[in-house]
Protein backbone atom coordinates (compact mmCIF):
# COMPACT_ATOMS: atom_id res chain seq x y z
CA UNK A 1 0.00 0.00 0.00
CA UNK A 2 1.45 3.39 -0.77
CA UNK A 3 1.36 6.00 1.93
CA UNK A 4 -1.29 7.76 2.66
CA UNK A 5 -2.04 11.65 1.47
CA UNK A 6 -2.79 13.29 4.99
CA UNK A 7 -5.71 15.73 4.54
CA UNK A 8 -6.76 16.03 7.87
CA UNK A 9 -5.17 19.20 9.24
CA UNK A 10 -8.11 20.12 11.19
CA UNK A 11 -7.77 17.34 13.37
CA UNK A 12 -4.45 17.42 13.80
CA UNK A 13 -1.44 18.71 12.28
CA UNK A 14 2.02 17.12 12.21
CA UNK A 15 4.77 18.54 14.04
CA UNK A 16 7.28 20.73 12.30
CA UNK A 17 10.90 19.37 12.46
CA UNK A 18 11.69 22.68 13.72
CA UNK A 19 9.37 22.39 16.69
CA UNK A 20 10.52 19.19 17.32
CA UNK A 21 14.29 20.29 17.28
CA UNK A 22 13.55 23.00 19.77
CA UNK A 23 11.49 20.87 22.40
CA UNK A 24 14.24 17.87 22.04
CA UNK A 25 16.56 19.20 24.88
CA UNK A 26 13.57 19.97 27.14
CA UNK A 27 13.39 15.95 27.46
CA UNK A 28 17.53 14.98 27.49
CA UNK A 29 19.23 17.78 29.36
CA UNK A 30 16.89 20.74 30.31
CA UNK A 31 14.46 18.14 32.48
CA UNK A 32 13.94 20.43 35.56
CA UNK A 33 10.75 21.53 36.91
CA UNK A 34 9.72 24.83 35.81
CA UNK A 35 8.85 25.24 39.73
CA UNK A 36 12.47 24.27 41.65
CA UNK A 37 13.81 27.82 42.74
CA UNK A 38 16.52 25.84 44.22
CA UNK A 39 18.65 24.86 41.82
CA UNK A 40 20.30 25.18 38.02
CA UNK A 41 17.55 23.13 36.20
CA UNK A 42 14.58 24.58 37.63
CA UNK A 43 15.75 27.78 36.99
CA UNK A 44 16.40 27.23 33.18
CA UNK A 45 13.21 25.23 32.66
CA UNK A 46 11.64 28.49 34.27
CA UNK A 47 13.30 30.42 31.90
CA UNK A 48 12.55 28.61 28.95
CA UNK A 49 8.90 28.97 30.45
CA UNK A 50 9.19 32.44 30.73
CA UNK A 51 10.09 33.02 27.17
CA UNK A 52 7.65 30.69 25.70
CA UNK A 53 4.94 33.25 27.21
CA UNK A 54 6.27 35.98 25.42
CA UNK A 55 6.26 34.03 22.39
CA UNK A 56 2.84 32.95 22.26
CA UNK A 57 1.84 36.14 23.82
CA UNK A 58 3.28 37.86 20.83
CA UNK A 59 1.00 35.73 18.20
CA UNK A 60 -2.26 36.48 19.40
CA UNK A 61 -1.49 40.21 21.19
CA UNK A 62 -1.43 39.38 24.79
CA UNK A 63 0.54 39.81 27.33
CA UNK A 64 3.02 37.12 28.80
CA UNK A 65 1.19 36.97 32.08
CA UNK A 66 -2.31 36.67 30.50
CA UNK A 67 -1.30 32.80 29.32
CA UNK A 68 -2.20 29.88 30.97
CA UNK A 69 -0.71 26.49 29.88
CA UNK A 70 -3.25 23.68 30.09
CA UNK A 71 -3.26 19.94 28.29
CA UNK A 72 -4.85 21.80 25.51
CA UNK A 73 -7.97 23.35 23.94
CA UNK A 74 -10.56 20.94 25.86
CA UNK A 75 -8.85 21.48 29.26
CA UNK A 76 -8.86 25.36 28.86
CA UNK A 77 -12.35 25.30 27.53
CA UNK A 78 -13.58 23.68 30.48
CA UNK A 79 -11.09 25.93 32.52
CA UNK A 80 -12.76 29.12 31.37
CA UNK A 81 -16.39 28.07 31.21
CA UNK A 82 -16.46 26.56 34.76
CA UNK A 83 -14.38 28.86 36.38
CA UNK A 84 -16.73 32.50 34.73
CA UNK A 85 -19.66 30.42 35.88
CA UNK A 86 -18.28 30.15 39.36
CA UNK A 87 -16.63 33.30 39.66
CA UNK A 88 -19.63 35.27 38.72
CA UNK A 89 -22.23 33.15 39.92
CA UNK A 90 -23.18 36.43 42.10
CA UNK A 91 -23.91 38.53 38.70
CA UNK A 92 -25.92 36.13 37.06
CA UNK A 93 -26.49 32.61 35.59
CA UNK A 94 -26.50 32.76 31.87
CA UNK A 95 -24.51 31.84 28.86
CA UNK A 96 -24.81 32.33 25.48
CA UNK A 97 -23.35 30.22 22.82
CA UNK A 98 -23.48 28.30 19.79
CA UNK A 99 -24.86 25.25 18.33
CA UNK A 100 -22.00 24.58 16.06
CA UNK A 101 -19.07 24.79 18.56
CA UNK A 102 -17.30 21.91 19.35
CA UNK A 103 -18.50 19.24 21.75
CA UNK A 104 -15.82 20.71 24.36
CA UNK A 105 -18.11 23.35 25.02
CA UNK A 106 -21.39 22.05 24.26
CA UNK A 107 -20.77 19.09 26.85
CA UNK A 108 -19.23 21.68 29.15
CA UNK A 109 -22.58 24.00 28.64
CA UNK A 110 -24.64 20.69 29.13
CA UNK A 111 -23.33 20.04 32.81
CA UNK A 112 -22.81 23.41 33.83
CA UNK A 113 -27.23 23.21 33.23
CA UNK A 114 -27.51 20.78 35.53
CA UNK A 115 -26.03 22.97 38.03
CA UNK A 116 -28.64 25.42 37.50
CA UNK A 117 -26.79 27.68 34.57
CA UNK A 118 -29.35 28.62 31.76
CA UNK A 119 -27.69 28.58 28.29
CA UNK A 120 -29.04 29.82 25.02
CA UNK A 121 -27.55 28.04 22.18
CA UNK A 122 -27.58 29.98 18.50
CA UNK A 123 -28.58 28.26 15.57
CA UNK A 124 -25.72 29.39 12.99
CA UNK A 125 -27.03 30.80 9.34
CA UNK A 126 -27.10 27.93 6.55
CA UNK A 127 -23.29 29.33 6.07
CA UNK A 128 -22.59 28.04 9.92
CA UNK A 129 -21.79 31.79 10.63
CA UNK A 130 -23.16 33.92 13.76
CA UNK A 131 -24.53 37.68 13.27
CA UNK A 132 -23.47 40.28 16.49
CA UNK A 133 -27.39 41.29 15.52
CA UNK A 134 -28.30 37.59 16.95
CA UNK A 135 -25.96 37.85 19.91
CA UNK A 136 -27.12 40.71 20.94
CA UNK A 137 -30.70 39.58 20.36
CA UNK A 138 -29.83 37.12 23.00
CA UNK A 139 -28.27 39.00 25.54
CA UNK A 140 -29.98 39.28 29.41
CA UNK A 141 -29.24 41.45 32.35
CA UNK A 142 -27.77 38.37 33.92
CA UNK A 143 -25.33 36.69 30.79
CA UNK A 144 -22.06 36.41 32.29
CA UNK A 145 -20.53 34.78 29.28
CA UNK A 146 -20.92 34.15 25.51
CA UNK A 147 -18.52 31.62 24.21
CA UNK A 148 -18.41 31.90 20.72
CA UNK A 149 -15.75 29.99 18.52
CA UNK A 150 -13.51 31.97 15.77
CA UNK A 151 -13.51 29.34 13.13
CA UNK A 152 -15.32 26.15 13.14
CA UNK A 153 -13.68 22.72 13.33
CA UNK A 154 -15.71 20.92 10.56
CA UNK A 155 -16.91 23.65 8.11
CA UNK A 156 -14.02 26.53 8.61
CA UNK A 157 -16.56 28.97 8.82
CA UNK A 158 -15.13 32.33 10.10
CA UNK A 159 -17.72 34.04 12.87
CA UNK A 160 -17.26 37.99 13.01
CA UNK A 161 -15.54 37.68 16.25
CA UNK A 162 -14.48 41.22 16.67
CA UNK A 163 -18.10 42.93 16.45
CA UNK A 164 -19.17 40.25 19.10
CA UNK A 165 -16.30 40.87 21.05
CA UNK A 166 -17.21 44.74 20.72
CA UNK A 167 -20.91 43.57 21.78
CA UNK A 168 -19.33 42.02 24.88
CA UNK A 169 -17.42 44.94 25.76
CA UNK A 170 -20.51 47.35 25.17
CA UNK A 171 -22.69 45.16 27.64
CA UNK A 172 -20.17 44.34 30.24
CA UNK A 173 -20.48 40.60 29.51
CA UNK A 174 -17.08 38.55 29.18
CA UNK A 175 -16.79 36.70 25.87
CA UNK A 176 -14.81 33.46 25.42
CA UNK A 177 -13.22 32.41 21.89
CA UNK A 178 -12.29 29.23 21.29
CA UNK A 179 -9.95 29.89 18.84
CA UNK A 180 -8.40 26.59 18.13
CA UNK A 181 -8.75 26.40 14.57
CA UNK A 182 -7.70 29.81 13.83
CA UNK A 183 -4.81 31.01 15.69
CA UNK A 184 -1.83 30.98 13.77
CA UNK A 185 -3.89 30.45 10.38
CA UNK A 186 -5.61 33.92 10.10
CA UNK A 187 -4.49 36.64 12.32
CA UNK A 188 -5.41 36.98 15.98
CA UNK A 189 -5.32 39.96 18.10
CA UNK A 190 -7.17 39.75 21.74
CA UNK A 191 -6.95 43.45 22.20
CA UNK A 192 -8.46 44.88 18.49
CA UNK A 193 -10.72 41.96 18.73
CA UNK A 194 -12.04 42.42 22.28
CA UNK A 195 -11.51 38.82 23.58
CA UNK A 196 -11.64 38.30 27.32
CA UNK A 197 -10.81 34.29 27.18
CA UNK A 198 -9.25 32.57 24.44
CA UNK A 199 -8.14 28.73 24.15
CA UNK A 200 -5.81 27.28 21.91
CA UNK A 201 -4.02 23.90 20.87
CA UNK A 202 -0.55 23.19 19.89
CA UNK A 203 -1.06 20.35 17.93
CA UNK A 204 -3.14 21.96 15.60
CA UNK A 205 -0.64 24.44 14.53
CA UNK A 206 2.39 22.22 14.01
CA UNK A 207 3.02 21.64 17.81
CA UNK A 208 2.71 18.23 19.79
CA UNK A 209 -0.18 17.02 21.63
CA UNK A 210 -1.02 17.27 25.22
CA UNK A 211 -0.61 21.35 25.21
CA UNK A 212 -2.11 24.28 25.09
CA UNK A 213 -3.38 27.35 26.65
CA UNK A 214 -5.91 29.44 27.67
CA UNK A 215 -5.64 33.46 27.57
CA UNK A 216 -6.81 35.16 30.45
CA UNK A 217 -7.31 39.02 30.12
CA UNK A 218 -5.48 41.06 33.02
CA UNK A 219 -7.11 44.45 32.50
CA UNK A 220 -9.81 46.10 31.11
CA UNK A 221 -11.43 44.31 32.60
CA UNK A 222 -9.82 41.98 34.73
CA UNK A 223 -10.79 38.09 34.59
CA UNK A 224 -10.95 36.19 37.29
CA UNK A 225 -11.71 32.29 37.28
CA UNK A 226 -11.91 29.87 39.58
CA UNK A 227 -9.65 27.12 38.98
CA UNK A 228 -10.68 23.75 37.96
CA UNK A 229 -7.61 21.63 39.07
CA UNK A 230 -6.76 22.01 42.97
CA UNK A 231 -2.90 21.56 43.94
CA UNK A 232 0.40 23.21 43.85
CA UNK A 233 -0.94 26.70 42.60
CA UNK A 234 0.78 27.17 39.40
CA UNK A 235 0.00 29.64 36.81
CA UNK A 236 -0.98 32.23 39.55
CA UNK A 237 -3.10 29.38 40.72
CA UNK A 238 -5.41 29.07 37.72
CA UNK A 239 -4.26 25.90 36.94
CA UNK A 240 -2.43 23.71 39.13
CA UNK A 241 0.20 21.01 37.97
CA UNK A 242 3.52 20.61 36.71
CA UNK A 243 4.30 22.46 33.77
CA UNK A 244 4.77 20.18 30.80
CA UNK A 245 8.11 22.11 29.93
CA UNK A 246 9.19 20.54 26.49
CA UNK A 247 5.30 20.73 25.02
CA UNK A 248 5.29 24.15 26.63
CA UNK A 249 8.95 25.36 24.68
CA UNK A 250 6.92 23.46 21.60
CA UNK A 251 4.15 25.63 21.79
CA UNK A 252 6.00 28.83 21.47
CA UNK A 253 8.00 27.67 18.54
CA UNK A 254 4.96 26.57 16.75
CA UNK A 255 3.44 29.81 17.64
CA UNK A 256 6.50 31.90 16.58
CA UNK A 257 6.71 29.77 13.45
CA UNK A 258 3.35 30.88 12.86
CA UNK A 259 3.80 34.84 13.25
CA UNK A 260 6.59 34.52 10.65
CA UNK A 261 4.99 32.35 8.20
CA UNK A 262 1.31 32.92 8.68
CA UNK A 263 0.87 35.13 5.28
CA UNK A 264 2.84 32.11 3.51
CA UNK A 265 0.52 29.75 5.14
CA UNK A 266 -2.58 30.92 4.18
CA UNK A 267 -1.38 31.41 0.57
CA UNK A 268 -0.31 28.18 0.18
CA UNK A 269 -3.23 26.51 1.72
CA UNK A 270 -6.25 28.46 -0.21
CA UNK A 271 -4.22 27.83 -3.31
CA UNK A 272 -3.99 24.23 -2.82
CA UNK A 273 -8.03 24.22 -1.80
CA UNK A 274 -8.51 26.09 -4.89
CA UNK A 275 -6.72 23.72 -6.89
CA UNK A 276 -8.35 21.23 -5.18
CA UNK A 277 -11.90 22.17 -5.47
CA UNK A 278 -11.89 23.28 -9.26
CA UNK A 279 -10.52 19.44 -9.90
CA UNK A 280 -13.65 18.06 -8.37
CA UNK A 281 -16.05 20.65 -9.15
CA UNK A 282 -14.92 20.07 -13.11
CA UNK A 283 -15.28 16.34 -13.19
CA UNK A 284 -18.76 15.89 -10.69
CA UNK A 285 -21.98 17.32 -10.31
CA UNK A 286 -24.10 17.58 -7.53
CA UNK A 287 -21.61 18.57 -5.35
CA UNK A 288 -21.61 21.22 -2.45
CA UNK A 289 -19.14 23.22 -0.14
CA UNK A 290 -20.35 23.03 3.37
CA UNK A 291 -19.73 26.46 5.07
CA UNK A 292 -19.07 30.09 4.08
CA UNK A 293 -17.03 30.02 0.90
CA UNK A 294 -16.34 33.96 1.86
CA UNK A 295 -15.64 33.75 5.65
CA UNK A 296 -13.96 30.19 5.26
CA UNK A 297 -10.36 29.19 7.01
CA UNK A 298 -7.50 28.95 4.12
CA UNK A 299 -7.26 24.81 4.70
CA UNK A 300 -10.63 23.90 5.29
CA UNK A 301 -12.84 22.34 2.24
CA UNK A 302 -15.88 20.44 3.71
CA UNK A 303 -17.53 19.35 0.64
CA UNK A 304 -21.28 16.92 0.09
CA UNK A 305 -20.95 14.61 -2.26
CA UNK A 306 -24.71 14.52 -3.05
CA UNK A 307 -26.22 10.32 -3.63
CA UNK A 308 -23.20 8.91 -2.01
CA UNK A 309 -22.90 8.09 1.13
CA UNK A 310 -19.91 9.59 3.54
CA UNK A 311 -18.50 5.95 4.87
CA UNK A 312 -18.52 4.04 1.42
CA UNK A 313 -16.80 7.16 -0.17
CA UNK A 314 -13.34 7.12 2.59
CA UNK A 315 -14.26 3.60 2.25
CA UNK A 316 -13.40 4.28 -1.48
CA UNK A 317 -10.37 6.30 -0.89
CA UNK A 318 -8.02 4.31 1.55
CA UNK A 319 -5.19 6.53 0.50
CA UNK A 320 -6.91 9.74 1.47
CA UNK A 321 -6.93 10.75 5.40
CA UNK A 322 -9.76 12.87 5.78
CA UNK A 323 -12.84 12.97 8.16
CA UNK A 324 -16.59 12.41 7.48
CA UNK A 325 -19.13 14.69 8.03
CA UNK A 326 -21.47 12.33 9.78
CA UNK A 327 -20.25 10.11 12.62
CA UNK A 328 -21.11 6.95 11.38
CA UNK A 329 -17.93 5.64 11.61
CA UNK A 330 -18.36 6.25 15.30
CA UNK A 331 -20.52 4.21 17.35
CA UNK A 332 -23.23 6.68 16.88
CA UNK A 333 -25.15 6.79 13.34
CA UNK A 334 -25.80 10.61 13.81
CA UNK A 335 -24.97 12.74 11.23
CA UNK A 336 -22.77 16.43 12.55
CA UNK A 337 -24.31 17.94 14.52
CA UNK A 338 -22.87 21.33 13.13
CA UNK A 339 -24.31 20.27 9.92
CA UNK A 340 -27.78 19.98 11.17
CA UNK A 341 -27.16 23.14 13.03
CA UNK A 342 -27.06 24.65 9.66
CA UNK A 343 -29.88 23.12 8.63
CA UNK A 344 -28.21 21.02 5.76
CA UNK A 345 -30.42 17.77 5.19
CA UNK A 346 -29.25 14.34 6.86
CA UNK A 347 -28.68 13.40 3.67
CA UNK A 348 -26.33 15.75 2.11
CA UNK A 349 -24.83 15.50 5.68
CA UNK A 350 -24.30 11.95 5.35
CA UNK A 351 -22.80 12.60 2.24
CA UNK A 352 -19.97 15.00 3.78
CA UNK A 353 -15.96 14.84 3.58
CA UNK A 354 -13.85 17.29 5.27
CA UNK A 355 -10.65 18.18 3.12
CA UNK A 356 -8.06 19.65 4.74
CA UNK A 357 -4.64 20.95 3.23
CA UNK A 358 -2.09 22.57 5.52
CA UNK A 359 2.09 23.62 5.44
CA UNK A 360 3.57 20.43 4.78
CA UNK A 361 0.45 19.45 1.90
CA UNK A 362 2.13 19.87 -1.78
CA UNK A 363 0.28 20.09 -5.25
CA UNK A 364 1.06 16.57 -6.26
CA UNK A 365 -0.82 15.83 -3.52
CA UNK A 366 -4.00 17.32 -4.07
CA UNK A 367 -3.99 16.56 -7.70
CA UNK A 368 -3.74 12.74 -6.23
CA UNK A 369 -6.38 13.11 -4.07
CA UNK A 370 -8.41 14.87 -6.41
CA UNK A 371 -8.63 11.91 -8.94
CA UNK A 372 -9.07 9.06 -6.25
CA UNK A 373 -12.20 11.57 -4.89
CA UNK A 374 -13.48 12.05 -8.22
CA UNK A 375 -12.98 8.02 -9.33
CA UNK A 376 -14.49 7.03 -6.28
CA UNK A 377 -17.93 9.19 -6.33
CA UNK A 378 -17.74 7.75 -10.09
CA UNK A 379 -17.80 4.14 -8.58
CA UNK A 380 -20.91 4.75 -6.00
CA UNK A 381 -22.80 7.13 -8.41
CA UNK A 382 -22.91 3.78 -10.23
CA UNK A 383 -24.30 1.94 -7.15
CA UNK A 384 -26.81 4.75 -6.14
CA UNK A 385 -29.78 4.00 -6.56
CA UNK A 386 -30.40 8.06 -5.51
CA UNK A 387 -28.57 9.28 -7.86
CA UNK A 388 -30.17 6.88 -10.64
CA UNK A 389 -33.54 8.68 -10.02
CA UNK A 390 -32.13 11.67 -9.98
CA UNK A 391 -30.58 11.52 -13.52
CA UNK A 392 -34.81 9.84 -14.49
CA UNK A 393 -35.86 13.17 -13.08
CA UNK A 394 -37.16 11.89 -10.16
CA UNK A 395 -38.07 14.40 -7.40
CA UNK A 396 -36.46 12.53 -3.78
CA UNK A 397 -38.62 14.47 -1.63
CA UNK A 398 -41.55 13.12 -3.55
CA UNK A 399 -40.92 9.90 -2.94
CA UNK A 400 -42.30 8.01 -0.03
CA UNK A 401 -39.49 6.56 1.86
CA UNK A 402 -39.22 3.59 4.45
CA UNK A 403 -37.10 5.44 7.50
CA UNK A 404 -35.97 3.22 9.58
CA UNK B 1 -13.33 1.01 11.52
CA UNK B 2 -11.66 -2.28 10.63
CA UNK B 3 -13.71 -4.05 7.86
CA UNK B 4 -14.00 -7.36 7.53
CA UNK B 5 -12.33 -9.32 4.17
CA UNK B 6 -15.75 -10.37 2.70
CA UNK B 7 -17.21 -6.71 3.57
CA UNK B 8 -13.86 -5.90 1.68
CA UNK B 9 -14.31 -7.65 -1.26
CA UNK B 10 -17.94 -6.88 -1.78
CA UNK B 11 -17.14 -3.42 -1.60
CA UNK B 12 -14.22 -3.28 -3.99
CA UNK B 13 -16.27 -5.60 -5.97
CA UNK B 14 -19.81 -5.85 -5.66
CA UNK B 15 -21.86 -8.46 -7.75
CA UNK B 16 -24.96 -7.97 -9.70
CA UNK B 17 -24.63 -4.23 -9.50
CA UNK B 18 -27.51 -2.53 -12.32
CA UNK B 19 -31.22 -2.15 -13.31
CA UNK B 20 -34.24 -3.93 -14.29
CA UNK B 21 -36.86 -2.84 -15.91
CA UNK B 22 -38.85 -1.69 -13.21
CA UNK B 23 -42.22 -2.41 -15.22
CA UNK B 24 -41.61 -5.31 -16.46
CA UNK B 25 -44.67 -8.52 -15.40
CA UNK B 26 -41.70 -10.63 -14.56
CA UNK B 27 -39.62 -8.41 -12.61
CA UNK B 28 -39.95 -7.50 -8.54
CA UNK B 29 -38.51 -4.12 -7.23
CA UNK B 30 -37.99 -3.53 -3.69
CA UNK B 31 -36.58 0.06 -2.40
CA UNK B 32 -36.26 0.38 1.20
CA UNK B 33 -34.56 2.99 3.52
CA UNK B 34 -34.30 6.57 3.12
CA UNK B 35 -31.52 8.63 2.04
CA UNK B 36 -31.69 10.96 6.01
CA UNK B 37 -30.53 7.56 7.38
CA UNK B 38 -27.76 7.40 5.15
CA UNK B 39 -28.91 4.02 3.15
CA UNK B 40 -31.28 3.28 0.47
CA UNK B 41 -31.23 -0.08 -1.13
CA UNK B 42 -33.42 -1.19 -4.56
CA UNK B 43 -33.02 -4.86 -5.06
CA UNK B 44 -34.32 -6.30 -8.46
CA UNK B 45 -35.38 -9.69 -8.89
CA UNK B 46 -36.38 -11.73 -12.59
CA UNK B 47 -38.70 -14.57 -11.77
CA UNK B 48 -39.14 -17.00 -14.20
CA UNK B 49 -42.05 -19.52 -12.75
CA UNK B 50 -41.60 -19.01 -8.71
CA UNK B 51 -37.44 -19.36 -9.44
CA UNK B 52 -35.25 -16.28 -9.35
CA UNK B 53 -33.30 -16.33 -11.99
CA UNK B 54 -31.27 -12.84 -11.94
CA UNK B 55 -30.88 -10.22 -9.05
CA UNK B 56 -29.83 -6.72 -9.44
CA UNK B 57 -29.03 -4.22 -6.97
CA UNK B 58 -28.32 -0.53 -6.48
CA UNK B 59 -27.44 0.82 -2.87
CA UNK B 60 -26.73 4.51 -0.96
CA UNK B 61 -25.13 3.57 1.87
CA UNK B 62 -21.93 2.30 4.01
CA UNK B 63 -19.46 -0.43 2.91
CA UNK B 64 -21.38 -2.68 4.89
CA UNK B 65 -24.77 -1.86 3.58
CA UNK B 66 -23.02 -2.10 -0.06
CA UNK B 67 -21.78 -5.68 1.11
CA UNK B 68 -24.95 -6.84 2.54
CA UNK B 69 -27.03 -5.93 -0.26
CA UNK B 70 -24.38 -6.88 -2.99
CA UNK B 71 -24.30 -10.80 -0.99
CA UNK B 72 -28.08 -11.08 -0.99
CA UNK B 73 -28.06 -10.60 -4.87
CA UNK B 74 -25.51 -13.59 -4.67
CA UNK B 75 -27.98 -16.06 -2.50
CA UNK B 76 -31.17 -15.14 -3.95
CA UNK B 77 -30.07 -15.75 -7.53
CA UNK B 78 -31.22 -19.53 -8.72
CA UNK B 79 -33.29 -19.82 -5.84
CA UNK B 80 -37.17 -20.08 -5.43
CA UNK B 81 -39.43 -16.99 -3.75
CA UNK B 82 -40.21 -19.06 -0.47
CA UNK B 83 -36.66 -19.92 -0.46
CA UNK B 84 -35.53 -16.31 -0.73
CA UNK B 85 -37.97 -15.62 1.51
CA UNK B 86 -36.62 -17.56 4.53
CA UNK B 87 -32.93 -15.76 4.41
CA UNK B 88 -32.42 -13.52 7.81
CA UNK B 89 -30.79 -11.22 8.03
CA UNK B 90 -28.63 -13.05 10.88
CA UNK B 91 -27.26 -15.02 8.29
CA UNK B 92 -25.65 -12.08 6.51
CA UNK B 93 -24.29 -10.83 9.30
CA UNK B 94 -22.54 -13.89 10.60
CA UNK B 95 -21.17 -14.70 6.70
CA UNK B 96 -19.95 -10.63 6.65
CA UNK B 97 -18.70 -10.56 10.00
CA UNK B 98 -20.66 -7.33 10.66
CA UNK B 99 -20.05 -5.42 13.96
CA UNK B 100 -23.14 -4.75 16.15
CA UNK B 101 -23.54 -1.47 14.67
CA UNK B 102 -23.54 -2.60 11.05
CA UNK B 103 -27.19 -5.01 11.93
CA UNK B 104 -29.77 -2.43 10.66
CA UNK B 105 -27.36 -3.00 6.93
CA UNK B 106 -28.32 -6.93 7.15
CA UNK B 107 -31.54 -6.40 7.88
CA UNK B 108 -32.45 -3.95 5.60
CA UNK B 109 -31.18 -6.41 2.94
CA UNK B 110 -33.60 -8.86 4.02
CA UNK B 111 -36.40 -6.06 4.10
CA UNK B 112 -35.15 -5.36 0.60
CA UNK B 113 -35.41 -9.17 -0.72
CA UNK B 114 -39.19 -9.19 0.86
CA UNK B 115 -39.90 -5.87 -0.81
CA UNK B 116 -39.20 -6.95 -4.14
CA UNK B 117 -41.06 -10.68 -3.73
CA UNK B 118 -43.76 -8.67 -2.37
CA UNK B 119 -43.65 -6.49 -5.07
CA UNK B 120 -43.82 -9.94 -8.11
CA UNK B 121 -46.38 -10.76 -6.49
CA UNK B 122 -48.72 -7.94 -5.78
CA UNK B 123 -47.94 -7.56 -9.80
CA UNK B 124 -48.83 -11.41 -10.53
CA UNK B 125 -52.27 -10.83 -8.64
CA UNK B 126 -53.04 -7.62 -10.27
CA UNK B 127 -52.79 -9.37 -13.34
Amino acid sequence: MTTPIYLDYQATTPVDPRVLETMLPYFQNAYGNAASRSHAFGWEAEKAVDAARGQIASLIGASPKEIVFTSGSTEAINLALKGVVEMYASKGKHIITSEAEHKAVLDTCKHLEKHGVEVTYLAPDSKGRHTVEQVAAAMRDDTILVAIMWANNEIGTINPVREIGALCHDMGTLFFCDATQAVGKVPVDVQADNIDLLCMSAHKIYGPKGVGCLYVRRRNPRVRLVAQMDGGGHERGMRSGTLNVPGIVGLARACELCEQELEQDAAHAIALRARFEKKVFAALDHVHVNGDEEHRLPGCSNLSFAYVEGESLIMGIPNLAVSSGSACTSASLEPSHVLQAMGVGDELAHSSIRFGFGRFTTEDEVDRAADQVISAVNKLRDLSPLYEMVKEGIDLSTVNWTAH
Amino acid sequence: MAYSDKVLDHYNNPRNVGSMDKDSEEVGTGVVGAPECGDVMKLQIQVEGDTIVDAKFKTFGCGSAIASSSLATEWIKGKKLDEALKIKNTEIVEELALPPVKIHCSVLAEDAIKAAVQDFKDKQASK
